[in-house]
């Protein structure tokens, strides 16, 4: 039996059927009351950030810590923009081609897992499968070695080639499970007219295939524009990504200015913050289709 | 519909995304090019004094190098921590910068024995540092017979600094700084009685340097320079009497402490929560920023010992193995190393110069109590800032403290770990 | 004769071959060709940096780093950590995010908002929200307290108030907090979508049968809920186990409070001290592969069926 969504289209999750219950009123109050608490739990720390970015600088006395800026300042968005800018761009030029990379990939690799396959598919899928589960840690060192011996430069082009590889999994899994989705007649009848793979995946899976990218691009460009480990490992402040230099602002400036600080965390969040909130749909049925079955 | 809405959407995002990722990629190179003429010095001088020092240096340099382009490779990083991790990756990649900045000592060793730093000697020779330098610091600096690094300036490492306010208010006399380590311990009580943080510390490394200058007062300057040469035992009753003393004045600090970095430490002492604070002498440039006064405002001293001791550390500047500009990195080295660089920087930086022959008659009050020091005092090379300890030493001993001041273990544990971590490490 | 079955073969299954064949390769390479070349790393006495930059000679020792690493209070103490955080922020994630999908499964006015809400804290990078987090667990109380102990004096809560991850056997408990504010949200996601998978069918069937409401769920919705469940604990473990970002933000990599695997082995590389490194991220792996292998085999045999 496969599991609870697998079946679904990634479409939006709002539809269901309306339901005609009677009210509990008491029972109702209870659900807002819940849900309004884990408001409260999400919005407290956003509400920080929010704040003291716009706090200057001797205003951020403990004393002071929880009310509204005595004075509404630019001044921290501004510095912060100094520092970040660069690696913005750079964190642009690494999550655009990495994505749209693993995505081909995974999409190769998905129409063949769920629908041309071959003796010992599962096998492969599952091998495949391992690695997002990879803990990078255990193939760091010789990682770093590798990418040394081939040349591969420091920065951006090394984690271009990292987020590329190892999206493979994940991008694979996505599409795998969108195809399975997708009518075998569809395939059949392609495959029954004479068609080669080659032709049956252009001329059939690709145009179909469009939602799947809109899930596997907005996961991906999450995924790599949040990443620090590799960036940690494979650049520095200088030629790495924004997290990076979003941490070096955070913990390595001599005195901690909470109002950059935090002016930088709310400007390195906002791609993926504005991705978010424009395909917040589709993130969600992404996550869903993504992730509830292997 | 609302899907082939949402596709024209992503495609739309992606064409900008692309055509951003074009435009960033012209101007996306790191600076030092290997055109001969420019030198990319890479330094955690990114803020305050050390900037300040900096920027003084670079003044100079252009004076007297014009023809060369200074490229400046600053990482912020508390105590230089994000630079040289970062340091690290760009030597093992074989994308070294022009110069680096290193403390002078057996933090070098990992850069020579990896052959990632070339012996400058011959530059030693050519610009008659062996004599303008202090005798002991040569000595200091050569390894093998081969000297790797030039200094830049000097920092004494084991000052004592406290509020004159909050000194006062707890009716301890600011002048007259405490003659014995018991004498100060008990100021500790008094100012804990009195509602106040006795001692101001931040995060591991900052407590390493209070264990040092402890060890250098308990020790004396010929058992504390024997520890790391294995004439000392690091188990002997003189390290337990001053791990004791480090223990009750840990017991005496600020309990955020492992989230602060020093500049956060001194703070503590500008704003009246803190009476003493430990820290090297950078700690000055703090107090000026902050329109501190000597004497009225703040007092300095070393902890009360069996000598006097200078806890010595010094920035200086190599040369890698690769370097794209080597004749730029000379050109960088003779700057710090002159009389006219060394002069600029220290004035700004708040350090001493390493060179004997420098005009220190503008030097400020603390820098003169420095400068006596270092000429008059015994020399010990400070723990935390790699002059006395090999990268790994350092990280190990950093580890053991603060596990120890954390709560993890016991004194004996603590020593006992400090004893085996030198048997790996001493040579 | 027997030449054409295998043409025929090799052209049925040489173009899908052929197409996943460059990801087969990376693959091959990058995750299992490393791994084992982790391992063997990790059984070398590459410790220094001249034999890190191959100027000194490397030799097998066997399973000593590992007997070593075991040996140290201090690793012992960063496993211990590793399992409370992957307990806290397992158990703290499932629960709010379960009761959340719960809360939101049947319609309800606004209901879209709140969802909206809970789950964008997962767009956001641990590094960023590791800036605030910081903030909010300063471990100072008392008069000199600000962060969430400073909000604690505010509403009267005062006993509340603690040092956070500043303490040696709980402080990391604290990291998870943050860590559970992320992910619940996505938790919340997956439990929506297994509660959406529930055939109204069933629902109805329930109700005719006059089962009120909770027991309508007791029986017949949660039980429908364990392929989700076993996703989100995988999900989460993993991310758990791997994770680094958080208490490089939030602590210091030196604090000894906070000590997890991935730090000690982020230190050891910085020491060069790659044999180290090496093994503490074999022992990840073996950790994480206790946990997934069973469940990919399990997922193996039901694609299979």
């Amino acid at each position: 039996m496969t599991a609870a969504v697998s079946s679904q289209t990634p479409a939006p999750v709002r539809s269901r059927r309306p339901r005609r219950r009677p009210r509990h009123t008491a029972a109702r109050t209870v659900r807002y009351l819940l849900l309004l608490l884990g408001l409260l739990f999400v919005l407290i720390p956003v509400y920080v950030l929010f704040v003291t970015s716009f706090k200057a600088v001797g205003d951020a006395s403990p004393a002071r810590a929880w009310l509204l800026p005595s004075e509404w300042t630019l001044e921290n968005w501004r510095s912060a923009w100094g520092q970040l800018a660069p690696s913005i761009w750079r964190s642009v030029t690494m999550v655009v081609p990495s994505t749209i990379i693993s995505a081909v990939l995974g999409c190769l690799n998905g129409f063949v897992l769920a629908r041309w396959r071959f003796p010992g598919a599962d096998v492969v899928f599952t091998l495949i499968l391992f690695g997002m589960f990879l803990p990078y840690q255990a193939v760091m060192i010789p990682l770093l070695e590798m990418m040394l011996a081939m040349q591969v430069p420091n920065g951006i082009p090394s984690l271009i080639v990292l987020h590329v590889v190892f999206g493979i999994p994940i991008t694979t899994l996505i599409f795998r499970n969108y195809f399975e989705t997708v009518p075998e007649e569809l395939m059949e009848a392609s495959r029954v007219d004479g068609a080669g793979m080659l032709r049956t995946f252009w001329s059939v899976a690709l145009p179909i295939a469009v939602p799947g990218f809109a899930v596997v691009l907005i996961w991906q460009f999450t995924n790599a524009w949040n990443d620090f480990l590799f960036a940690v490992f494979f650049s520095n402040a200088a030629n790495g990504p924004v997290t990076l230099v979003l941490n070096n602002i955070a913990n390595g400036a001599l005195l901690t200015n909470y109002g950059v600080s935090m002016a930088g965390a709310l400007l390195a969040s906002l791609p993926t913050l504005l991705v978010y909130i424009l395909l917040s749909r589709y993130f969600l049925a992404g996550l869903m289709s993504g992730s509830v079955k292997g | 519909m609302r899907r082939r809405n949402f596709l024209f959407l992503s495609g739309g995002g992606l064409a900008a995304a692309v055509g951003l990722a074009a435009c960033g990629g012209s101007d996306g190179s790191s600076g030092g090019g290997g055109d001969g003429n420019s030198v990319e010095v890479f330094t955690w001088w990114a803020q305050g004094s050390e900037k300040a020092g900096l920027d003084a240096l670079v003044e100079v340099f252009n004076e007297q190098h014009p023809d060369i382009e200074f490229v400046n490779g600053a990482v912020a990083g508390g105590a230089g921590s994000a630079a040289k991790d970062m340091l690290q990756s760009r030597l093992q990649a074989g994308d070294p910068p022009d110069t680096f900045q290193a403390h002078a000592g057996a933090e070098l060793n990992d850069y020579i024995d990896a052959a990632q730093i070339v012996d400058v000697s011959d530059l030693y020779d050519e610009l008659g540092l062996r004599e303008a330098f202090p005798e002991s610091l040569v000595e200091r600096l050569t390894a093998d017979g081969a000297i790797y690094s030039v200094p830049s300036n000097i920092h004494r490492s084991n000052v004592v600094w406290g509020s004159t306010a909050v000194l006062t208010e707890a009716g301890i006399d600011p002048s007259t700084p405490p003659a014995s380590m018991d004498e100060f311990l008990a100021q500790l009580e008094t100012l804990a009685a009195a509602g106040v943080t006795p001692l101001s510390v931040g995060a591991a490394w900052t407590q390493v340097n209070l264990l040092e200058a402890i060890l250098m007062a308990d020790l004396g300057a010929a058992a504390y320079n024997g520890l790391f040469d294995g004439s000392t035992a690091w188990d002997s009753a003189e390290v337990t009497t001053a791990l004791e003393h480090f223990e009750t004045m840990i017991g005496h600090t600020n309990t955020d402490r492992d989230g602060l970095d020093w500049p956060d430490a001194t703070q503590q002492l500008i704003d009246g929560t803190a009476a003493y604070n430990v820290m090297g002498d950078w700690a000055v440039a703090a107090f000026d920023e902050a329109g501190l006064a000597p004497q009225d405002d703040y007092v300095y001293f070393e902890l009360p010992g069996a000598d006097k001791i200078f806890g010595f550390l010094a920035d200086s500047f190599t040369l890698p193995e690769g370097a794209p500009n080597p004749d730029g990195t000379r050109a960088w080295l003779d700057t710090i190393s002159s009389p006219d660089g060394q002069l600029a920087f220290n004035l700004a930086k708040g350090s001493i110069p390493a060179r004997t022959d420098v005009d220190t008659a503008e030097f400020p009050e603390y820098q003169q109590s420095a400068l006596t020091s270092f000429a008059e005092d015994e020399i010990c090379s400070s723990i935390a800032h790699g002059a006395a300890t090999s990268v790994g030493w350092l990280n190990a001993i950093s580890d053991a403290t603060s596990q120890f001041t954390a709560g993890a273990t016991d004194l004996a544990a603590y020593q006992q770990a400090l004893t085996d971590i030198a048997a790996e490490n001493a040579a | 004769m027997p030449v054409k079955p295998m043409s025929g073969k090799l052209r049925r299954f040489g173009p899908p071959l052929l197409f996943i064949s460059p990801s087969l390769i990376l693959i091959g390479v990058f995750i299992y060709g490393l791994m084992g070349q982790n391992v063997w790393m990790s059984m070398t006495d590459n410790h220094t940096a001249a034999q890190a930059n191959g100027r000194e000679p490397i030799s097998f020792v066997g399973l000593e780093n590992y007997f070593g690493l075991f040996a140290t209070e201090a690793f012992r103490h960063s496993m211990a950590n590793l399992l409370l955080f992957t307990a806290a922020f397992l158990i703290g994630a499932m629960v709010i995010g379960f009761v959340w999908a719960w809360l939101l499964e049947r319609p309800l006015p606004g209901g879209r908002l709140f969802q909206t809400v809970y789950l964008f804290p997962m767009a956001i990078s641990f590094v960023a929200s590791g800036v605030v987090w910081r903030w909010l667990l300063n471990s100072n109380q008392g008069e000199s307290a600000s962060g969430l102990n400073r909000l604690f004096q505010m509403v009267g809560l005062d006993f509340l108030q603690n040092p956070w991850w500043n303490n040696i056997t709980f402080g990391i408990l604290a990291i998870a907090l943050p860590a559970v504010w992320q992910l619940s949200g996505y938790v919340m996601a997956l439990f929506l979508a297994g509660f959406r998978g529930v055939p109204d069918e069933l629902r109805e069937a329930a109700r005719m049968d006059g089962a009120t409401e909770f027991q309508m769920y007791r029986m017949v919705i949660f039980p429908q809920l364990t392929p989700v469940v076993m996703s989100a604990l995988v999900i989460i473990a993993h991310m758990s186990l791997k994770s680094f970002d958080l208490i490089m933000s939030i602590s210091k990599p030196a604090n000894y409070q906070t000590k997890v695997p991935a730090v000690d082995m982020f230190l050891f590389k910085s020491s060069y001290d790659y044999a180290n490194s090496a093994a503490v991220g074999t022992v990840l792996l073996a950790v994480v592969a206790v946990l997934i292998v069973p469940y990919l085999i399990n997922q193996y045999r039901e694609s299979r069926r």
